[in-house]
């Protein structure tokens, strides 16, 4: 978070003003919470630093899952494999575009909601429980109640379109119609979430600025543009940044969206790159391939964040001016 | 004072390691295996026939339904041996289990002390794992274990030159076609036996019948002959002299004769139009099982416990047996038992294995009251005769003794490789774009060999 508001650290600020104890006795001090902190950095090296570098040794070589001790070197030939590799590219938009059809209704709708919850409503406790919900419903109850709704055979949702003379819609076969239902689950299960992070975010807007604006006479409309939107812009930041990282590792919805293959479809119309990364790995067996494609999408999520942060700097430094 | 100030804050420093490293520890401390393991390892005599005469509890990890449960073999056991507690850990489909199991092996650690091994994966145990396993060529009842099973059964399970051998059969996979009688007759199709043998013992004999039913005007809407083409293809595809390997050990789609001619049929019932376009093994296959949106499926002898459970007491009398299979006997599916060099109780799951593959219980987990369908591949008990008599009631009363009887005693065995199940599925997911898409089969079968491609490397 201090990176994206582009403030300075407040560690740094309080040391600067504050006169400097002697060294010996400072050192002496903080040696007892190093070793606090030491089980997290334990963990961390474990289970992030440790694979994190074993996944790119991994990836230049040619590795099966089965022969897992036998390693050849084989340089960059996996990533090389990949830039002409048309599954990863498929796997790579369909990545993109599930990702903006879940994550932009979402985040539309949860600052919607949020605005709404922010109001003195009756039972607002209720609602504000109520939306958290689709979030704490785990992901295979959700996702195999969004298959029998879709399911092109039996699903409610195909008969209502035959009720109401509509023609009826292959939710499983067909690309969009796919993408369409699993943004669904995801929009679902996370709307709730991101209206929660926005409320917070609200209630820390200063009621002084919407009385000013009901002083200038702004209406509900004009309070939401100028004083809603502005104060919640480092949020909004923080939401679009989180959402764009869970959207780039789509993976549990997909996979339980064909029954457990890990192929995002017949036609491969909904594989994402966790997915293939998966389907390389575990199933067709090519470790090395699936450490390239591991690598890869870290990069293509760096890179996303950081298109991210410059888009907000760059409004920023408009609004400023 | 500054003195005791610095000792307090060392103490204090070196508590809070402890108190730090007692954490970490307690993640990694409850994972060993269970504590009244015998170390023997070789197996003593002494130890009589349950390996073990201490307490001992086996670990035995499944896939779908073994049925030992179902058919009380494991209460039988517990009276057999009673110092001997089985947990089986199961998982649902195979595929997901060999998943785990291959992670395991990889890592050495957290295998079951008996691991069941299928034949969509036994290829890939025997080249790459055989020595994880125990060798049943050295165990002290080598000969014996080995005398039991069909010979195909064994070589399967062992590597080329056949001196290791990973793991004992359960069940096998004689396989012909199940259908539903009552939507038949419905249809106006034929139902006396000596017909459907005439009928169903060609492809196109059945695809004739496929043809008469979709054609039918007696027939329930939205019923089709056939659940999906890739039952078709995955029954055929083992008629062959070869299926997805050749015969040395390679991956070899391209040019098998089974992968050829199975395509060539299920491309031609899915542009017939006789499929009702489901995917096998998800939600609405399995209630279709009951609702009659497909009159026929491919029946190895396992099926018959699936239907059983899919349709339930409902389903009784309405579903059947074809006599016989269309393009000749063959098998699909079947297990092994092995149990990993790494397992703490090896003398006791060796004994625990042997006795469940004997006569005495492959002709039980067939002829039990629940009917499973589990085939023994143990050829003493396939020649019982209370195996060979067994008729079904579920299933109109059908014969299947001898029906299966009949297909297990003349099977063709193509190769088996190292990666059926993958490529299996990938040919499955294109003859459904093929049934339910209308995509050329040219089309599909250029992606399905591109995709196999991203298996085989």
């Amino acid at each position: 978070m201090t990176t994206i508001t582009a403030e300075p650290a407040a560690g740094e600020e309080i040391s600067r003003r504050r006169p400097r104890r002697p060294r010996a006795a400072r050192s002496r001090g903080s040696r007892i919470a190093y070793v606090y902190i030491l089980p997290f950095f334990v963990v961390f090296a474990a289970f992030s630093v440790y694979p994190w570098l074993d996944t790119a040794w991994v990836s230049l070589h040619e590795v099966r899952l089965s022969t897992y001790d036998q390693h050849t070197w084989v340089g960059l030939a996996n990533y090389r494999n990949l830039l002409s590799n048309h599954y990863f590219w498929n796997a790579f938009r369909n990545t993109v575009t599930l990702g903006i059809i879940s994550a932009v209704p979402q985040l539309c709708v949860a600052l919607g909601i949020a605005h709404l919850l922010n109001h003195k409503l009756r039972g607002r406790t209720f609602f504000r429980v109520a939306i958290l919900m689709p979030y704490a419903t785990s992901l295979a109850a959700a996702t195999v109640i969004f298959l029998e709704l879709f399911s092109p055979k039996t699903g409610i949702i195909d008969w209502a379109l035959q009720t109401l003379h509509l023609p009826r819609v292959d939710w499983q076969g067909s690309k969009w119609p796919a993408q369409f239902a699993i943004a669904s689950i995801v929009t679902w299960r996370w709307t709730g979430y991101n209206a929660l992070i926005f409320l917070a975010g609200l209630q820390a807007v200063d009621q002084e600025l919407y009385a000013a604006a009901s002083v200038d006479g702004a209406g509900r409309w004009a309070k939401f543009r100028h004083v809603t939107l502005p104060g919640l812009r480092p949020t909004i930041i923080f939401a679009i940044i989180v959402s764009t990282i869970g959207s780039a590792q789509l993976f549990g919805e997909p996979l339980l969206y064909h029954g457990g293959l890990p192929d995002g479809g017949t036609q491969n119309q909904y594989q994402t790159l966790g997915l293939l990364m998966y389907q390389q790995g575990w199933t067709n067996d090519r470790l090395g391939l699936a450490s390239a494609t591991a690598w890869s999408m870290f990069v293509i999520i760096l890179l996303a964040v950081v298109v991210n942060l410059l888009i907000a700097r760059r409004r920023e430094r408009r609004a400023a001016r | 004072m500054r003195l005791r100030g610095t000792r307090r804050r060392t103490a204090a420093s070196m508590l809070a390691l402890v108190t730090a490293g007692a954490l970490s520890l307690a993640g990694c401390g409850s994972s060993s295996s269970d504590n009244s393991s015998d170390n023997a390892g070789g197996g003593s005599a002494s130890a009589g026939p349950c390996g073990t005469t201490k307490p001992t509890t086996l670990t035995v990890g499944l896939y779908g339904t073994f049925g030992f449960k179902e058919n009380g073999v494991w209460d039988a056991y517990k009276k057999a041996c009673p110092n001997i507690t089985i947990k089986e850990d199961d998982v649902e489909q195979s595929a997901d289990y060999w998943t785990k199991l291959k992670t395991r092996l990889a890592s050495g650690s957290g295998l079951d002390d008996v691991q069941g091994i299928e034949i969509g994966f036994v290829g890939d145990v025997v080249q790459n794992h055989a020595n994880q396993f125990v060798n049943w060529n050295k165990v002290a009842n080598a000969a014996a274990d080995k005398a039991e099973f069909y010979d195909w059964k064994w070589s399967m399970a062992s590597t080329a030159d056949g001196s290791d051998t990973v793991g004992l059969g359960t069940d096998t996979g004689p396989q012909t076609m199940c259908y539903r009688s009552d939507l038949f007759k419905q249809a106006g199709l034929p139902t006396d036996t000596a017909t459907l043998t005439k009928d169903f013992s060609t492809w196109d004999g059945y695809l004739a019948l496929g043809k008469q039913y979709e054609a039918s005007t007696t027939k329930p809407a939205n019923s089709h002959f056939v659940d999906t083409v890739n039952s078709i293809f995955n029954a055929a595809v083992y008629q062959g002299t070869e299926a997805y390997d050749n015969t040395s050990n390679q991956p070899d789609v391209e040019k098998s004769d089974g992968v050829k001619n199975a395509w060539s049929i299920a491309t031609q019932a899915a542009q017939d139009k006789l499929s009702a376009g489901l995917t096998q093994w998800v939600p609405d296959w399995n209630k279709a099982f009951s609702s009659g949106t497909f009159a026929t499926v491919a029946c190895p002898a396992w099926m018959m416990g699936y239907i059983q459970g899919q349709a339930g007491d409902a389903g009784s009398g309405k579903w059947a047996v074809a006599p016989v299979m269309p393009g000749g006997a063959s098998n699909w599916g079947g297990s092994w038992l092995g149990v990993p060099t790494a397992s703490k109780n090896q003398p006791a799951a060796i004994a625990l294995v042997e006795w469940l593959s004997n006569k005495a219980n492959q002709v039980t987990m067939w002829t039990a009251k629940a009917q499973g369908g589990h085939w023994p591949s143990n050829q003493q008990a396939a020649a019982d005769p209370s195996v060979g008599q067994a008729t079904s009631a579920y299933f109109g009363n059908a014969p299947v003794g001898k029906i299966y009887g009949q297909i297990a005693g003349s099977m063709k065995i193509p190769p088996i490789g190292q990666f059926d199940t993958q490529i299996q599925s990938l040919i499955n997911a294109q003859l459904t774009n093929v049934e339910t898409k209308g995509t050329s089969p040219d089309s599909a079968w250029s992606a399905a060999l591109d995709a196999v491609k991203q298996v085989t490397g």
